[in-house]
């Protein structure tokens, strides 16, 4: 019944997006694109990091940055809109569903857009540089990535106490994890102090993954522990901040 | 007689300020029951408590017999309700909006699209059924929102302000509805801070003031209490005295019995504002 509730909860959102797709996967490539020609092949043109093009190298940093933005906002701003300005997450909230079910479905919509932005930025990316190979463990990587990021944004908007929360959550957050998670630089190359602090970010560990699946590189199981462990981490948070607004 | 909703002590406190204060309220089955109450009387509060949105902060809630704070999910089973906000997903169709709620309450496939049918014809929306929410009027959402409260075919319906801000026709339209539902079985809890509604819908009225009842009964033995006819004498500036009496009869033989003078007189039926203004010392609309 678990499932049928939240997949419920998920039917609404996805109503949304089906009416929306167009539009959404033409805005969803344009922030991914342009890292791609400024960093890929603008600033990164002639680098090789780690044995790999630059070009190489950034590829699957930008597919975490999509993965990331496009998850949590995908949940966030959605449950956001949702909480504050339709005020339709109420008449869930007095729904005979649990609250699992709730948070599930409300998640969810975040992890299908931040893989439906991800494979589009993917399938551009394998037009442009063939040499970027999509394996299972790569495949994995994603998709903890998106729910680790979905169940952030839930966590930011069940917190929120209006739409300048999230906004301020993005930018206090997202965007010093846009730059500094790995996705344009290598980690390896950091000094020690600073890399102890750049692997607390989820990003770090979801680009290192995604790198090394898509170049063939030994494979990070730690990182891929920490991403679920940070999933973990916010999955519980939203629990507690759920029961916390209601019975 | 059976009871749908049952409070005991029930009462809410934020910052140390009670809003909801020490409510004891019997609502029957198949009730027209109305809260009537200024803005920031404790109404929305005490649906909020009723509907498992809000923990009280002491006393217990029932309805139809299932605890709200021990039994949420059977609570929720057991009521519809219309907010008084619009609190429909405006990306959504009118359609859509009520199979997601059918969709939350298990209702099977066919037979949700059966009943989605069935009350886009009772609220007389059937032809807006594939419009965006953002399409169409208040009146109309304010109609959606009802068939939506009513699709999993609740025992008890709550309708906080069921027709705020909309035009006299709307209001009598869902005034109308309202009336059916009731017929067809359902019990009505409403909160309202409009005269005529509680008087034109309500079996009993529960007067609210500062968190707390303070008179609770049918409209016509909350005016006879008062008494049923009422003078009123203006004075100089916008000074008015206020005389009650048991009948017409009684209040013309005071009137006739007053010396001419230049003051204004007017008499007329006593109405639930009057009683309000008469336990609380302000109008309902303050």
């Amino acid at each position: 019944m678990m499932a049928v509730d939240a997949y419920s909860i998920l039917w609404a959102d996805l109503m949304v997006l089906k009416r929306r797709m167009a539009r959404y996967l033409v805005t969803t490539l344009i922030s991914p694109l342009l890292y791609l020609v400024a960093f890929g092949w603008g600033l990164g043109r002639g680098i090789s990091v780690d044995g790999a093009s630059y070009f190489e190298f950034v590829v699957p940093g930008i597919i975490a940055l999509t993965a990331m933005n496009s998850s949590f906002n995908g949940a966030g701003t959605r449950l956001n809109v949702d909480r504050l300005f339709f005020k339709s997450f109420d008449e869930c909230l007095m729904a005979p569903i649990s609250p699992l079910s709730l948070l599930l479905g409300k998640a969810m919509i975040g992890v299908v857009r931040g893989l439906i932005s991800s494979t589009a930025f993917m399938i551009v990316a394998l037009l442009i540089a063939p040499a970027f190979s999509v394996e299972p463990l790569f495949l994995v990587s994603l998709l903890v990535t998106c729910l680790a990021f979905a169940f952030l944004g839930v966590l930011a908007a069940l917190l929120a106490k209006s739409h300048e929360d999230m906004a301020t959550f993005g930018s206090l957050i997202l965007l010093p994890m846009t730059f500094l998670g790995g996705t344009f630089f290598s980690v390896s190359q950091v000094p020690a102090a600073l890399k102890f602090a750049l692997y607390a970010l989820p990003l770090t560990h979801s680009s290192t993954c995604l790198r090394a699946a898509a170049l063939g590189q030994p494979f990070p199981w730690e990182s891929l522990f920490a991403i679920g462990s940070f999933w973990l981490v916010f999955f519980v948070g939203c629990n507690l901040v759920l029961k916390r607004a209601s019975i | 007689m059976q009871i749908m909703i049952k409070t005991e002590h029930l009462s809410k406190e934020y910052g140390g300020k009670k809003v909801v204060d020490d409510l004891d309220l019997q609502v029957n089955l198949q009730e027209t029951f109305g809260f009537l109450g200024p803005n920031g009387a404790g109404k929305t509060t005490t649906i909020r408590m009723l509907t498992t949105l809000t923990k009280p902060t002491f006393g217990r809630v029932w309805i139809n017999g299932f605890d709200g704070v021990k039994e949420p999910t059977k609570v929720k089973r057991e009521f519809g309700i219309v907010q008084q906000h619009l609190s429909l997903n405006r990306e959504l169709s009118v359609r859509e909006n009520l199979d997601l709620h059918a969709r939350l309450h298990h209702i099977d496939k066919a037979e949700r699209k059966e009943r989605i049918d069935e009350l886009l014809d009772y609220v007389d929306l059937a032809a807006y059924s594939d419009h965006l929410i953002d399409r169409i009027s208040g009146g109309m959402k304010r109609r959606v929102m009802i068939a939506r409260a009513l699709i999993h075919r609740p025992k008890l319906l709550i309708l906080d302000e069921p027709t705020v801000g909309l035009d006299a026709q709307t209001r009598r339209r869902i005034w109308d509805l309202i009336r059916r539902m009731n017929s067809d079985g359902t019990t009505v809890f409403l909160t309202t801070h409009y005269i005529e509604e509680a008087e034109a819908l309500c079996d009993r009225v529960g007067i609210i003031h500062q968190g707390r009842i303070i008179s609770l009964d049918s409209p016509l033995e909350l005016r006879k209490r008062l008494g049923m006819a009422v003078v009123e004498r203006r004075r100089s500036g916008d000074d008015t005295e206020y005389r009650y009496f048991p009948d017409r009869g009684s209040a013309t033989e005071y009137v006739q019995s007053m010396p001419s003078s230049a003051e204004s007189i007017v008499m007329r039926e006593s109405n639930l504002e009057d009683v309000f203004v008469e336990l609380t010392g302000r109008r309902v609309t303050e």
